[in-house]
Formats: C-alpha cells, structure tokens, sequence
C-alpha cells in the first residue's frame, strides 16, 4: 500500500499523531533515545559540510561572511506550492536562509520562519497571477499535490491537473526559468511485469490498476510536455521512491500500523526514501543548468518483510484473496484510509533505478536503511 | 572435517534481532527444519554445501541485501535438496566444468524434459562440481511473480523475472546467467524430436554482445527419457492458458514423477562473439548459428558415449 498519500494541501490541518497512542512509556523513553542518537548523526554531517550548491548569478550575491539573511538571499525567489505539507516545511527550512522563499497553500502555515512570505489562497485563484505579477520569483517548487483516495475524481482533477495547468500557464506567461515537480515513481505502477529496476523511460502505467491516481500520472506526463515544449524553462520531475518519515503518506501510514496486514506469500523488494533525503534532491534540483526527469531511490532494496523486522513489528498475513475482499468491505465502511488497489504495492515490485539521479543531478541519499524505516515512528 | 562453518542467517549483515511473534516462529521452525536437511545432506553426500555458498560472489547494495533479493541463507534449503536429486536421484555426470569461466557469463543449454529438472541441475552442478562455485541466476516465467510462496521463493533462491533489462543488469553485476534459449517449445517437444534442437531465440546473443559476456554451450543428456511425451495438444493447452498440455504415458501407468534416468551434462568450450547488437536479424542468426552447432555436436558427443539411459 505504498501510495503516497499526501493530505490534500487544502485541508484545515493536519490531524495529530492519533495513530500511535498506546506505547509503553519506556519504550517509547527508549525509542526517543535512539531517535534523538540517530537524527545526531546526519545533521553534524550537515553542519561540518558547507551547502556546496553553485550560485545561479554569482553577481547578485554579498560576501557570505556577514550574518545578516538578507545578505546572502540569491536573485529572486523560490515559489512553493502547498509549503504547508511536511514536504513544503523541511524545504522552507532548508532554503530560506538562503533564498527568499514565497509559499501558496490553503492552510495557514504554522510555525512559519519570519522571512517567509505565505499566501494563504488556493492555487486555482487568479491572486496566485498576482504574485507572479509582482515578479522575483526565480523557481517553483510544485508540492501541492492532493491525493486522498476518499475525495472524488472531481476533485483530484480539479486540484491537481487544473491548478498545475493554470500554475504552468502562469510560468509561461511571467517568464520563470525554472520547474520542480515532485511526482512519485509510484507513477510506473506496481506490476508482475515489472523489470526488477524501472528506467526513467518505462511507461507510466500505475493507473492502469488504481485508477485513483490517474490525476497523479496526468500531473506528471503534463510536467513532461511543458519540458519539452518551453526548453527556456528548465523543468525537473522527481520521481521518489516510498518517502518514509513525519509525512502522511501510504507507505508511512502503513509503516505505522500497530498490526500491518501483508499478504501471504509475498514480499516484494521495496525501496525507501527519507523525507529529509527528498528534500535535498528537490535543492539539488532547484540548481541552473539541471534539468530532465529523475527515479529517486534511497538507502537501497530490501524485503518489505525486514521493513517490519527493523520496526520490531508482528504482521498478520492474510491469504491475498481473502486480503482483497477484507480490504475492500473495510474501504466501504471507512474503517481503513488503504483503498484495495494499493495492495498491489505489497504483491509486485515497483522500483526505480536511479543512475541518473547520481550522475546528473549528484544526489546521494545520506539516511541509512535504519534511519529511514524508523523515521516514520521518529519524525513527527 | 575442519571447523564446522558458521550458519548463515538471513540478512545477519543487518544485525537485527527480530522480535519474537507467530511468523518468526514459523520461521524459526522451518529455519530448523531446513538446517537438518543441509546437515542431513552435507553428512549423505559429502558435500560442503555452506562451505560453497559461502564462496560465492555477492553483489550487495548499499543496505547490505542482493537487490534482486537473493538471499543465500534461503538459498542453501533448495541447494540441499537439489543436490539430493542431483548425487541420487539422477546421478549427475558432469564434463568440461573447467570451462566456465571467471565473470560474467551466459550458459546457453537445451531444454528437455517436461518440467525444467534440466535447469536445476545444470545450477546445481555450477555450485557443487564447478570451482570457483558459480550461483546461477536464471530467468524465471513472469507469471510466477503472481504466485504465493513462489514469488519469494524464486527471487531468494537467485531466480529473476524474465525481461532483457534485469538480464543486462544480472550480466554487468558479473554473475552467470543461464538461458534457455528454445524456452518452452524445447522443454514440451515430444519424444520423436528427442534431442533435436528447436528454433533458438536471438535475444540471448544480442545480450552477449552488448555486454561482452562470453556464451558457454551447454548439453544435457538424460533430460528427454524423464519424462516421455507422446503428443501435445495444442488446443487443449490453449483452452487451458498452459505453454503446452503434453501427453505422458508413464502419468497412466503410476508413475507421476520424473523417471531416475541419468543426466549427463556436458558444459563446451566458451564462445566470444563480436559485432554490433542492433545488428540484422540475419547477421545475429548466424551467430546463434554457431552456438547450435556447438550444442548440436556436445549433443551427440553425450549421446554416442552414453551406454545406457538409466545407469
């Protein structure tokens, strides 16, 4: 069950950790312990490595020496849409310290840094031209992408093809040289077919299964005409593997069930990725001179089943048959947030190779396998 | 006996200890289960098994795991249980494994037989006769990934779902790839065709020559009395959705399993091949050609030396 599962950018708020109430205090004592040890480690890396990317107009840019925020913003701003996900808040930290970061996102965002400007509207309104209009808006970074399998065809289409079309038309119209597009490689589709490692050129047949994510190949395939058609524009489409950490996704929802159901006799290989690891690749992205479609994969393969063994998990396997069934009558009566189709995710392989991603734009994940799986119960 | 090698575990790399629930408990059983069967086999047939899977060459990704999902520690049960078949039930004799060589390599054989016996035991003489051991990798039908139980147990005991790509990337990992090239027209053939060789296909020479891989013939003698076929009917295999609905007298006479004949596998000098992979079909069948001809004459070399079918 590994799509992602992105809360609806236009949704109010994110409802708590509601999931993962009944731990016994020591363990969770030990758990914060081992969580507080392990985050220790790639942020030291962090903070011992200068951020090492090129500056697009070198000329626009003060001497680093001085303190002062202001001092070190690049020309122009960075555009994040739905910057109050999970996804769009580990990015504005990221950046803004060094760019000037604008978001556009329903939701009031909470906790936002000071020079950060919000725009609490929807995407589809005509005030989202008027912040092109004002002009300085260097990069968009497109995160507002809506999948709840609960909400209808109707709006899925309406909040993602036809925002991310008016998004595009805007672009064009105020000239902004640069696209990021965060889709998923769930967009290939977990098949039996599948070749063990999926090229940035297989076809993108995941609705062919689970039509409730035809919107979401849509929104990819359209990135990829607008790469092609406005060269001027240098359009980046991600595609990350099963994203792992503090984002409500289906991996991660799946990851934080008390008692995950898998299927009775498999256990595909599944790749994961660190929030934080994503994150970086979309700065990598944000860089002048990247552009093309990346598979983004984590720290490397392994059987879903050691996913669980790492989390010190019990599953309970269902034969798949009876597995769909189940699924199915639960999905009816909103006992469960899995709609059937996504058990394919725990049958079939569906993994990317990401060669590109590390020649091209040098991406290396910096989260271990350990690191990633238990991010889901870690970052909150 | 030297030193008793130490048991592999599953992914020990990782150094987990999984807690202990229902399924790891099951685990824990067939764990036991399978390793008195490697013991058992060890001690039978004199064998080191452990011994062998150990020397094999992995190819780990960055989580420490086969990215295939080999897993040799499930690996060795089948191994047990080949080799059993392999030193009692068919009596391998096998020839010419000096000439495997080191690296990537395509093992092109025939198929016979009705079931693939054929390919396991040329596996299984790749890690018990040849040195270095060499673990095959092979490709695997892709309808088995829909299959319950069977969609782990291929991919950890090495076996890859068929298609170019996972080929390619098998060969540039170095491993030893076996193909059948005549695919599930050669295994089906009736008993009149036995030993003859179907049309082999030209995927497998295109692959050697993109990667460079050296193609070693391969003969199998022994294959075709296992299981004889009269005729197959091919309207009833299509009814059906099976590759091929045989008929085997010996299934009527109660004897619903592979007779013990004995296999005789005889691996042939590597071949080199040079040229472009993109090149006309004509100009790669007459590299394919060659392989033929080199199996068509390990063929007879098997057949004229073999003095009876079952012993």
């Amino acid at each position: 069950m590994g799509k992602a599962r992105k809360r609806p950018s236009a949704r109010a708020s994110r409802s708590g950790a509601s999931s993962e109430g009944s731990e016994p205090p020591a363990e969770a004592d030990a758990k914060a312990k081992r969580a507080s040890a392990r985050r220790a480690t790639p942020r030291a890396k962090k903070k011992a490595a200068p951020p090492a990317e090129p500056r697009p107009r070198p000329r626009a840019r003060r001497p680093a020496a001085s303190r002062d925020p202001e001092a070190e913003t690049r020309d122009g701003a960075v555009l994040i849409t739905g910057i109050c996900g999970r996804l769009g808040r580990l990015l504005t930290r990221k950046l803004h310290r060094h760019d000037r970061v604008v978001g556009i996102d329903r939701r009031p965002f909470v906790g936002r840094p000071k020079d950060v400007v919000h725009h609490q509207i929807d995407l589809r309104r005509k005030k989202t031209r008027d912040i092109f209009r004002a002009g300085g808006i260097r990069a968009v970074v497109h995160l507002g992408i809506m999948h709840d399998p609960r909400a209808s065809a109707k709006d899925h289409h309406s909040w993602n093809v036809v925002a991310f079309q008016k998004l595009l038309d805007a672009m064009i119209q105020f000239d902004v040289p640069k696209l990021v597009v965060l889709s998923s490689a769930n967009v290939y589709g977990p098949s039996p077919d599948n070749p063990q490692f999926l090229t940035e050129e297989a076809p993108l047949l995941g609705a062919q299964q689970f039509s409730g994510i035809r919107d979401l190949v849509e929104v990819d395939m359209l990135a990829q005409s607008f790469f092609w058609r406005h060269p001027e524009t240098e359009t980046v489409v991600l595609r990350p593997c099963h994203i792992l950490g503090g984002v409500r996704n289906a991996p991660s929802n799946y990851l934080r069930l008390e008692r995950p159901m898998t299927l009775m006799g498999f256990d595909p290989m599944v790749q994961l990725i660190h929030e934080r690891d994503v994150v970086e690749a979309i700065a990598l992205a944000l860089q002048p001179g990247v552009r093309g479609i990346f598979n983004l994969r984590g720290p490397g393969e392994v059987p879903m089943s050691h996913a669980f063994r790492i989390l010190g998990k019990r599953t309970q396997s269902v034969p798949a048959p009876i597995a769909g069934a189940v699924l199915d009558r639960l999905w009816r009566y909103r006992m469960t947030s899995f709609p059937t189709p996504e058990l394919d995710h725990i049958r079939y392989v569906c993994m990317v190779d990401d060669t590109r991603a590390r020649e091209v734009l040098g991406f290396q994940p910096k989260y271990g396998l350990e690191d990633t799986i238990m991010a889901v119960e870690v970052e909150r | 006996m030297e030193g008793k090698p130490t048991p592999v575990v599953p992914f020990a790399n990782l150094g987990y200890k999984p807690t202990r629930t229902s399924e790891t408990a099951l685990g824990e059983l067939v764990g036991r289960l399978g390793d008195r069967m490697v013991r058992f086999a060890e001690e039978a047939l004199g064998e080191e098994l452990d011994a062998r899977i150990a020397r094999i060459r992995m190819h780990p990704n960055d989580a420490g795991v086969d990215p295939f999902g080999f897993d040799p520690a499930t690996a060795r049960y089948a191994l047990a249980l080949a080799a059993f078949l392999h030193r009692f039930y068919f009596r391998s004799e096998v020839f010419g494994t000096e000439n495997i060589p080191e690296g990537r390599v395509l093992i092109i054989a025939n198929h016979s037989g009705q079931i693939p016996i054929d390919g396991l035991m040329i596996g299984t003489s790749l890690m018990l006769d040849a040195d270095p051991p060499r673990f095959p990798r092979s490709m695997v039908e892709r309808w088995s990934a829909d299959l319950p139980f069977i969609s782990v147990l291929f991919p950890r005991c090495g076996q890859v779902v068929g298609s170019p790509d996972n080929a390619r990337r098998l060969l540039e990992n170095d491993e030893a790839l076996l193909v059948f090239p005549e695919g599930s027209r050669g295994i089906s053939k009736t008993f009149d065709r036995a030993y003859q060789l179907e049309a082999f296909g030209l995927g497998f020479l295109r692959l050697a020559l993109e990667t460079g891989t050296p193609i070693v013939p391969v003969a199998v003698v022994g294959g075709e009395e296992q299981l004889v076929s009269v005729a197959n009917v091919k309207t009833l295999a299509k009814l059906l959705g099976m590759p091929a609905f045989p008929i085997i007298p010996q299934l009527f006479l109660g004897m619903p399993f592979p007779l013990p004949t004995r296999y005789r596998i005889h691996f042939g000098e590597p071949l080199r091949f040079d040229g472009d992979p993109d090149d006309d079909d004509a100009v790669i069948a007459e590299k394919v050609g060659e392989v033929t001809g080199a199996i068509e004459r390990l063929l007879e070399l098997g057949l004229s030396r073999r003095k009876a079918i079952f012993w």
